[in-house]
């Protein structure tokens, strides 16, 4: 991989024995890649300050430089870890204190995730604790290259931004927080942006349920393709494509999407293939929509439900104004217990707009910073939870060893206010 | 004669394991648990079943970023694949066999997907990029020797 004189000095020490290790780590990644060289980034997305049973152990034995040396960089030297060169944020972590008397999430994570934010905020991290850094205003430029990690944030940044990021890694986005570089690979070429795959909704696409429902088929469906899709699709909102892409990113492995006349580097469907011969679409219809609904309601039999979930991705303010308008004035379920995720930039204007209030005196709860799969928690003796993620009804199930539902918004209120699972699938 | 794969070595060293052969990617985050090195996720073919010392043949590193974390996390904990054998370059994919250290052969041919058996014993030698039967599970010696 050819390297710059700059990258080169980097690499020899000249800015540091951490600076080094990070570049060694991104040559290491970058030839393992076939990349032909690294190119300059000023915005990473990653994750230094979420406990572990791992960083826990390496906490212990050096303290959060062995940590940040070891999972951020890959380097076993004791190394002293300087401040960030570039712009760096840290994703969704674990939870904070706001859990505690929630669920049997361990005490020493809250004590070490805060001691953790001390340290990496000393070093210049702003600490968003989100997976959805997009929308509290890590907002990159169309063509910005970044690196960024969880898959439904750069699922986003590539197709509804324009930005340009792999799913990147705790390691390579250690390494270019350190150095302001990243491999130019992938995402990061225009060529490969291209749409390879094309997928047509023939069943309308119009609520938030049938966004993610949708793209559970098309992850399914083209796994580490590049889709384009048409059809009866509407016009999104944020929230829709944010649950859309997040599923693709679940079921397949899409980091890319195109939605000719929508998404900013697909102005026609000749567009988003660059050009190149347009292939035969996919076709999403009714017994299409019916056959996703019933895998992902596929893995639970009681309809007792005793937990919901809502946020995942974390919740917008419109989403947290559509759950508190469902709940204002009634009561949970005894017995049911309900979470609401958001970034806490957001939660903040929820609290001075009434709608945690709201939230509250129903008997929910409004959490930031994490959520029940990346914290692998739930409060004490769920069995069954719903859900109007598609991504969390995939992974909670198997993170947790619980059965799971999932529909509406609606139905995940109104299970929450009955503790009955009620849902079926519109026309 | 044994069957020789042929691909691109990314992790350098050489094992002699036991194959363990999925025709289906892995996650990583909610695919697998780190802390006994088996795979979690209830729909895959492979649930219940440990990786731990084997060589992991599977074609693609899917899910989450979070992949290259809890591959790595299979390393601190003890639980790790002793190699790896991925049929399409990710990032995920690349970035996860750096950090968990062990010899990795990618995009190699034929598939390996298709060649490998479970319980095959395989030699990964991740500095030439080579992906070789040594013996067919049940003992009996390689289709072609």
């Amino acid at each position: 991989m050819y390297l710059t004189d700059e990258e080169k000095s980097m690499h020899a020490g000249d800015e540091g024995e951490a600076v080094a290790a990070a570049m060694d780590l991104l040559i290491r990644y970058g030839e393992a890649l076939g990349a032909e060289r690294l190119c300059e980034t000023r915005n990473v997305a990653g994750t230094m300050t979420q406990p572990s049973p791992a960083k826990a152990k390496l906490f212990a034995e050096g303290g959060w430089a062995k940590s940040y040396a070891v999972i951020n960089l890959d380097c076993d030297d004791d190394i002293d870890i300087p401040r960030m060169k570039v712009p760096t944020c840290q994703l969704q972590h674990g939870f904070g204190e706001e859990i505690q008397g929630l669920s049997a999430y361990p005490a020493r994570n809250i004590e070490l995730q805060a001691d953790a934010e001390s340290f990496f905020s000393a070093r210049g991290v702003n600490v968003l604790a989100t997976c959805t850094p997009y929308q509290v205003g890590n907002l990159p430029v169309r063509g910005e290259h970044c690196a960024w990690m969880e898959s439904s944030a750069v699922v986003y940044c590539n197709s509804v931004l324009g930005a340009r990021t792999n799913c990147e890694g705790a390691a390579s986005t250690g390494a270019a927080s350190l150095t302001g570089k990243i491999p130019y690979w992938g995402n990061h070429v225009p060529e490969n942006r291209y749409a390879n795959r094309l997928v047509r909704a023939e069943t309308p696409i119009r609520s938030m349920q049938d966004w993610g429902m949708f793209g559970y088929f098309v992850g399914d469906a083209v796994q580490e393709d590049r889709p384009a899709i048409t059809g009866e699709l509407g016009q999104p909102i944020i929230d829709e494509l944010k649950h859309f892409g997040a599923a693709t990113a679940t079921s397949g492995g899409v980091e890319i999407y195109h939605i000719p006349g929508i998404t900013p580097e697909a102005p026609t469907l000749e567009a988003a293939f660059g050009g190149h011969r347009v292939p035969e679409a996919i076709t999403y219809g009714a017994a299409e929509r019916r056959k996703v609904y019933e895998a992902l309601n596929s893995q639970g039999t009681s309809e007792d439900v005793d937990f919901i979930l809502l946020g995942c991705p974390h919740a917008s303010l419109t989403q947290l104004a559509d759950i508190a308008r469902l709940l204002d004035g009634k009561r949970l379920n005894p017995g049911t217990e309900l979470w609401i995720m958001t970034p806490r930039a957001l939660r903040s204007v929820a609290d001075r707009n009434g709608y945690t209030a709201v939230i509250e005196a129903a008997g929910g709860r409004l959490l930031t910073d994490s959520c029940p799969a990346m914290s692998r928690t739930a409060p004490a003796g769920t069995r069954v939870f719903a859900t109007d993620s598609a991504k969390q009804a995939h992974y909670l199930p198997a993170i947790l060893g619980i059965e799971a539902w999932f529909g509406t918004l609606e139905e995940c209120v109104s299970a929450a206010l009955t503790g009955r699972w009620r849902g079926e699938l519109a026309a | 004669m044994s069957v020789v794969m042929r691909g691109r070595g990314i992790v350098p060293g050489v094992v002699e394991a036991e194959a363990l052969v999925t025709s289906e990617g892995i996650s990583g985050w909610g695919g697998i648990d780190s802390s006994n090195g088996t795979i979690v996720e209830r729909r895959h073919e492979l649930v219940g079943q440990s990786f731990t010392g084997k060589v992991l043949v599977f074609p693609s590193a899917k899910g989450s970023s979070g992949w290259s974390g809890h591959f790595q996390a299979t390393r601190l904990m003890g639980t790790a694949p002793a190699a790896m054998v991925i049929s399409v370059m990710t990032t995920k994919a690349a970035l996860g066999a750096i950090v968990t250290r062990v010899p990795t052969v990618i995009a190699a041919s034929p598939d390996p997907v298709e060649t490998i058996r479970t319980g095959d014993i395989v030699r990964v030698d991740g500095d030439a990029g080579t992906v070789t039967i040594v013996s067919r599970a049940g003992g009996s010696a390689p289709v072609g020797s």
